[in-house]
């Protein structure tokens, strides 16, 4: 991606077309971000980029920024150091990591899909079918237990067609099997519309079939590139503990990465090094071949 | 033979009740019911104002319940106080200080229970073309920022990453319940507006499938409870405007039990 001296903060989407605005069609880069709290900084120095058709994924534990860095993005925070470069006219879906809708608003899951634009009933029963809840358009939405209302949301952020769509924490209620049927379907979604994902997850071991890019945040970037490589990372290992062991157990063939220094981007390519090795199985395939969604409209 | 004053007052009334039913079901989903009651009791402040400058009562309400509205906005963002506490503090503050300005002006022979619980029955023309003609304004702007009003309420985060401006929507809705507040102090007095914005409004909730049908269905029920509370108000000489209130209170438990006993049957 050619980097290039773009103009400053740029919150408001303009008239400028995408390929007009932001070199090579970016949808976002941050450069040196970060957000202060009286004297804490939630996060520094945290750089990003989202490119059409690339999904990104935030990692870290609790309090680690995944969400202010996700608030970034969609505009709802002003960062208080660094620059934010943002594609004019850009289009968002966002599915919230939490929403509560006071049960004393009479709330169709209909109604919820038009909060924030208009559609057609036929396009609003797609999304809905596609995120495997057709049959609950005309449900009260405090009805909906958890996995079908984080399925709800979904069909909503894709009911925009976005350029961006931002997931804070997706699978959040959702069984195995729907998790991973969510995955597919923010990958199918990603082919079919061209769009840029950002998604915050708590737990890389499921988002790595699909995801191009991985932050590992920890109030800065821990370490950063694929999947495989992160999970390499010793940072990634002190953050997460346990966790990433039994992540890294399906890796234990990579532990020869290369390692920057703290809060350094790490070469992304997974590829070089002496004795670079295939990266397709492990829990890569597992995921590929893993059990069947249900409830996906894959073959719409 | 229904008398002029008393088709003023059912007129005055059910315009009220119209404009106040959309803005009371969103008092009811956003859960200001404290702060309306803190626009209200302000109300008096400025009906105090007005007389202290010689301007029209209405306008020195909506006034001085802006402000309020504003001051409260300003204080939140401050941080230090819980929103409740702010609102005991502006509510009774405000109420205290309109009747203190109120006792200077003890040689202007006020109708203090008149501002306090409403006086529908002195409406002229010219409230009911206040009523009426503010109340279609009103109603107008509030049709204008719906969809973005309800966005904001329902989740300001996604109104706001989605394209929409949540602050802008509250502060107009902000606007417009001070303006309800104004037309309807004459009606139903200052400490009883927001009973006639959140009875109805809860009246209709288990009743309606949508923001709408919630919406048009607390508009006939306080219509209802205008109707039947002036009814009862000339039949019993009770005042008017607390009767108004009963008689939407009444309304209210009836379509509990009413919903209660359904819930029943069908389970």
């Amino acid at each position: 991606m050619p980097s290039s001296p773009a103009p400053d903060l740029t919150a408001r989407p303009g008239p400028l077309s995408r390929d007009s605005d932001m070199p090579g069609g970016v949808l976002f880069r941050a450069t040196g971000v970060g957000v202060r709290r009286g004297d804490d900084w939630l996060v520094q120095g945290v750089d990003l980029t989202i490119n059409p058709g690339e999904i990104v994924t935030l990692i870290g534990p609790n309090g680690s920024g995944k969400t202010t860095t996700a608030k970034i993005v969609l505009g709802l925070l002003r960062p208080d150091a660094g620059r934010i470069e943002r594609a004019g006219a850009l289009r968002i879906g966002y599915v919230p990591q939490r929403l509560t809708i006071d049960d004393t608003l009479p709330f169709t899951v209909r109604r919820l899909m038009t909060m924030t634009g208009p559609a057609t009933d036929t396009e609003i029963d797609r999304a809905l079918e596609r995120a495997g809840v057709g049959h609950l358009a005309g449900a009260a939405v405090q009805r909906l237990s958890g996995g079908e209302f984080q399925r709800t949301l979904m069909a909503r952020a894709i009911l925009r067609k976005p350029d961006l769509l931002v997931l804070d924490e997706p699978v959040q209620g959702v069984d195995f099997a729907g998790e991973v049927a969510l995955y597919e379907l923010i990958r199918d979604i990603r082919d079919e519309l061209g769009c840029g994902v950002l998604l915050v997850s708590h737990d890389l071991h499921f988002v790595m079939a699909e995801t191009d890019r991985v932050l590992c945040l920890n109030r800065h970037v821990c370490c950063a590139g694929t999947p495989q490589s992160v999970a390499a990372d010793p940072e990634y290992r002190r953050l997460f503990g346990p966790r990433a062991v039994e992540t890294l157990a399906v890796y234990q063939h990579h532990h020869d990465h290369a390692h920057g220094p703290d809060g350094e981007v790490i070469p992304l390519s997974g590829e070089r090094g002496p004795d670079a090795h295939s990266h397709g199985d492990g829990a890569v395939c597992h995921m590929d071949h893993g059990p069947s969604p249900a409830g996906t409209a894959d073959d719409q | 033979m229904i008398s002029e004053f008393i088709l003023h007052a059912a007129l005055a009334g059910i315009g009220v009740a119209i404009i106040a039913a959309p803005l009371g079901c969103f008092v009811v989903w956003r859960r200001m019911a404290y702060f309306g009651d803190t626009m209200a009791h302000s109300a008096l402040l400025g009906a105090a104002a007005a007389i202290a400058f010689d301007i029209d009562a209405t306008l020195g309400v909506f006034t001085v319940a802006v402000l309020v509205a504003l001051a409260l906005l300003a204080l939140e963002r401050r941080g230090g106080l819980a929103t409740d506490t702010l609102l005991g503090l502006l509510s009774h503050s405000a109420l205290a200080v309109g009747l203190v300005v109120m006792g200077f002006m003890a040689g202007l022979r006020l109708d203090l229970f008149g501002y306090l619980f409403g006086d529908i029955l002195a409406v002229n023309t010219y409230d009911l073309a206040l009523i009426w003609g503010g109340g279609a304004v009103i109603l107008a702007i509030l049709i204008r920022i719906w969809r973005p009003l309800l966005a904001a309420t329902v989740a300001p985060d996604v109104a706001a990453a989605e394209g929409m401006n949540p602050h802008r929507h509250r502060l107009i809705f902000m606007l417009l319940l001070a303006g309800v507040i104004a037309i309807a102090m004459k009606i139903v007095g200052i400490l009883l507006i927001t009973a006639l914005l959140i009875i109805p409004a809860a009246t209709a909730r288990r009743l309606a499938a949508t923001p709408e049908a919630m919406a048009g269905i607390a508009a006939i029920a306080g219509s209802l409870a205008v109707i039947g509370g002036l009814w009862a108000a000339m039949t019993a000489d009770t005042p008017a405007g607390p009767t108004i209130v009963v008689a939407a209170l009444v309304l209210f438990l009836a379509g509990t039990v009413t919903w209660k006993r359904k819930a029943v049957d069908h389970g």
